[in-house]
């Protein structure tokens, strides 16, 4: 099957370079904004085998913190406001854009450690309990940003000293910030995190957390401290995905679920626990959800509209294969 | 194990709500037994096609409402109606077929995650409830633009608009032989196997017990029970679309079996009943804090229910109600058998014995 999807990729690709370029450029960004989020998640899962269900409101908090702080310190008033889409135009400095990414993100760190003290921490092992716990959470999370930041789609903008896209060999034009910050981001971001779990002690720990939580703590290691730690990095991972998402796609009810979902599908696809399955199934939902956007046209018949099965085929044969993801272990 | 005497009176219980039940639309206005009754009822189908799964299987599957909302489409596509492939076929045909392509995909999806347990089987079934509503927001053919509507009706359900009263008893029925005949299961060869898989699917395996086959058919089972209330559903609502099987109505199928009582088959419709009612009167009574709290915040509120039982009582309504007869009545107090829907184990498995 993967080689007949290649084969097909590759006639695709020799049918129209330019097309294939900027479509696989689309899933690879994609990819790199699922990694972040996901990378999050299943650092949480890793080490607590807690499962997250709040991690995609957390996503869309973080992204709308940051939109209300833009918006509110960093709008410039040109003085002439007379156009109707209101702020789409207005201009920002870079400062307006790190400083609510900065800020939102580590206030979403700090509520997600506060998630955890409050209403994980006592019932630590019992995963089901705390997975419904964080379901209930999300549901109320939704329903109060709705009400607060109301039902239409917005944008965070990037700073208008960006150029909005890059011109790369072949005449192939791909959006600035979507091709360089946010791949950029995931990079950087992918890198970090292996030299924070391959490099230092906390990484250490963490690596000796996810095998054997019992015996870390009974080496007199404040297992809580380090649960808080790995809760407030992997919520921070979440909250610097929203500020990413809501300025490369946009924030809208709804989102929370999409991201929720994307990161099920990529750590279940990657193994849950581990950052490098969680790599792989982001690359591969990512270029899966772009090529099945567009090459699921043959002939006359356009099967564009079933992409999602065959996201579902992806999810299903990985499965099939390997029950616990890619590299995934048994708890 | 249940002492005789228990057993008898659960059974005297039954019959009492039976009949109390039959008796509603004589006691209560057609609105009341429509809107709050009628709908209670699907949705504890739903949600006992969930709780089966927990309490006998010990799986928990979000999947259930996917499955739902595949028999509603199949339905709703079969028969006569605004929207969708609207192939006209007669209600009773459109039915069979629902819950044949229903069962079949719950067979199918079961034979993939009845590989994994636990948590890992949570959310592989969650991803396949949301797949299935992308998977209908995106074929307009089979969903329409603004959903599928003005459904066909079987014959004997009447003119629901006029007078919801026989719809109101076909779903009663309906919801009475999905519990006798769930409940009825757990005394066979296969459900008590299953409730031995649940408990020690190593020991069972040793035994000889094909583990992943048991846990298959009890996930195309309840695929069925789903299935049955997906038909419920399009005959309440008579319309259906996407917006009616998101994750939002995933979460709330599972909030009504928590609320309930996650290890109780009657669990499901206590739980329906409670969300039906708040779902409705909660608008009247909830005060007005900004933009916190309203009318219009229906879904806080059920998120606060939802987070209060399961913070307090893992057995839900059941379990809150088990342990208070246990502690006051004395003379029901059972030798070995405390309430252990609130001591379920870590894993959130109910104990041994505990489905009775």
């Amino acid at each position: 099957v993967v080689v007949a999807v290649v084969a097909f990729l590759l006639v695709k690709a020799a049918d129209d370079l330019r097309q294939f370029v900027i479509v696989t450029l689309n899933g690879v960004t994609l990819a790199a904004l699922y990694f972040v989020v996901a990378s999050g998640f299943t650092l949480i899962f890793g080490l607590m085998r807690v499962v997250n269900m709040a991690h995609g409101s957390l996503y869309l908090l973080g992204g709308y913190f940051a939109l209300k702080m833009q918006e509110a310190w960093f709008l410039e008033d040109t003085g002439l406001n007379l156009s109707l889409s209101g702020a789409t135009d207005a201009e920002y400095g870079l400062m307006g854009w790190v400083i609510p990414l900065v800020l939102a993100t580590l206030i979403i760190g700090f509520i997600g450690v506060g998630m955890q003290q409050v209403f994980l921490r006592w019932n630590q092992g019992q995963d089901l309990r705390q997975a419904l716990i964080t379901i209930a959470l999300s549901v109320i999370m939704a329903d109060q940003m709705l009400a607060a930041y109301g039902g239409i789609s917005k944008d965070i903008a990037a700073p208008s000293s960006w150029p909005t896209s890059i011109l790369l060999p072949g005449d192939v034009r791909f959006g600035f910030f979507r091709g360089v910050i946010v791949l950029g981001a995931a990079l950087m971001i992918g890198l970090l995190l292996w030299l924070v779990i391959k490099r230092t002690r906390f990484g250490k720990i963490v690596r000796a957390g996810v095998d054997d939580r019992d015996m870390v703590s009974a080496l007199g290691i404040n297992v809580n401290l380090v649960f808080a730690g790995a809760f407030f990095i992997g919520a921070m991972l979440a909250g610097f995905g929203g500020v990413l998402g809501g300025t490369m796609i946009s924030l809208a009810p709804g989102q929370d679920t999409a991201f929720l979902l994307n990161s099920l599908i990529v750590v279940i696809i990657g193994g849950m626990g581990s950052l490098g399955g969680a790599a792989i199934g982001a690359i591969a939902l990512g270029l899966v959800d772009s090529y099945a956007d567009v090459y699921l046209i043959f002939g006359d018949t356009d099967l564009t509209n079933y992409s999602i099965l065959v996201t579902f085929a992806l999810l299903v044969g990985v499965l099939a294969v390997r029950p616990l993801g890619l590299f995934g272990r048994p708890a | 194990v249940t002492p005789p005497s228990a057993g008898r009176l659960s059974w005297l219980a039954f019959a009492a709500v039976a009949l109390l039940a039959a008796l509603a639309p004589r006691l209560f206005d057609d609105f009341f037994i429509n809107v709050i009754l009628t709908k209670a009822l699907w949705l504890g189908v739903a949600a006992a096609s969930l709780i089966f799964l927990a309490a006998y299987g010990g799986m928990v599957s979000l999947g259930q409402l996917g499955l739902l909302g595949i028999a509603g489409m199949t339905y709703a596509n079969l028969v006569m109606a605004d929207g969708g492939s609207a192939a006209a076929w007669n209600p009773w045909l459109a039915v069979v077929a629902a819950l044949v392509v229903t069962t079949v995909a719950g067979l199918g999806f079961g034979l993939i995650a009845a590989r994994s347990e636990g948590i890992y089987f949570l959310m592989i079934t969650l991803a396949f409830s949301v797949l299935v509503f992308y998977f209908f927001s995106q074929v307009t053919q089979l969903s329409g633009f603004g959903g599928v509507n003005n459904l066909d009706l079987p014959s004997i359900l009447g003119s629901p608009e006029e007078d919801p009263v026989p719809r109101y008893y076909v779903t009663l029925v309906v919801a009475l032989v999905v519990f006798v005949v769930l409940r009825g299961l757990s005394r066979t060869a296969f459900g008590l196997g299953l409730q031995g898989v649940r408990d020690e699917p190593a020991r069972m395996r040793a035994l000889g017990f094909d583990v992943l086959r048991h846990r298959t058919l009890a996930f195309a089972l309840a695929a069925f029970v789903a299935g049955v209330a997906g038909v419920l559903s399009v005959w309440y609502n008579r319309r259906i679309s996407p917006g009616s099987i998101n994750l939002e109505w995933t979460i709330n199928i599972l909030i009504i079996a928590v609320i309930g009582g996650l290890y109780r088959l009657e669990g499901a419709w206590i739980g329906a009943l409670t969300y039906a009612l708040i779902d409705n009167y909660s608008r009247k009574w909830v005060p007005e804090v900004g933009n916190v709290l309203g009318p219009a915040r229906f879904n806080t509120i059920i998120g606060l229910v939802f987070l209060i039982i399961v913070l307090l009582s893992p057995g839900g309504l059941v379990g809150i109600w088990e342990d208070v007869r246990d502690r006051f009545g004395g003379r029901r107090r059972r030798g070995g058998g405390t309430p252990t829907t609130t001591t379920a184990g870590p894993e959130g498995g109910p104990a041994p014995g505990t489905v009775n």
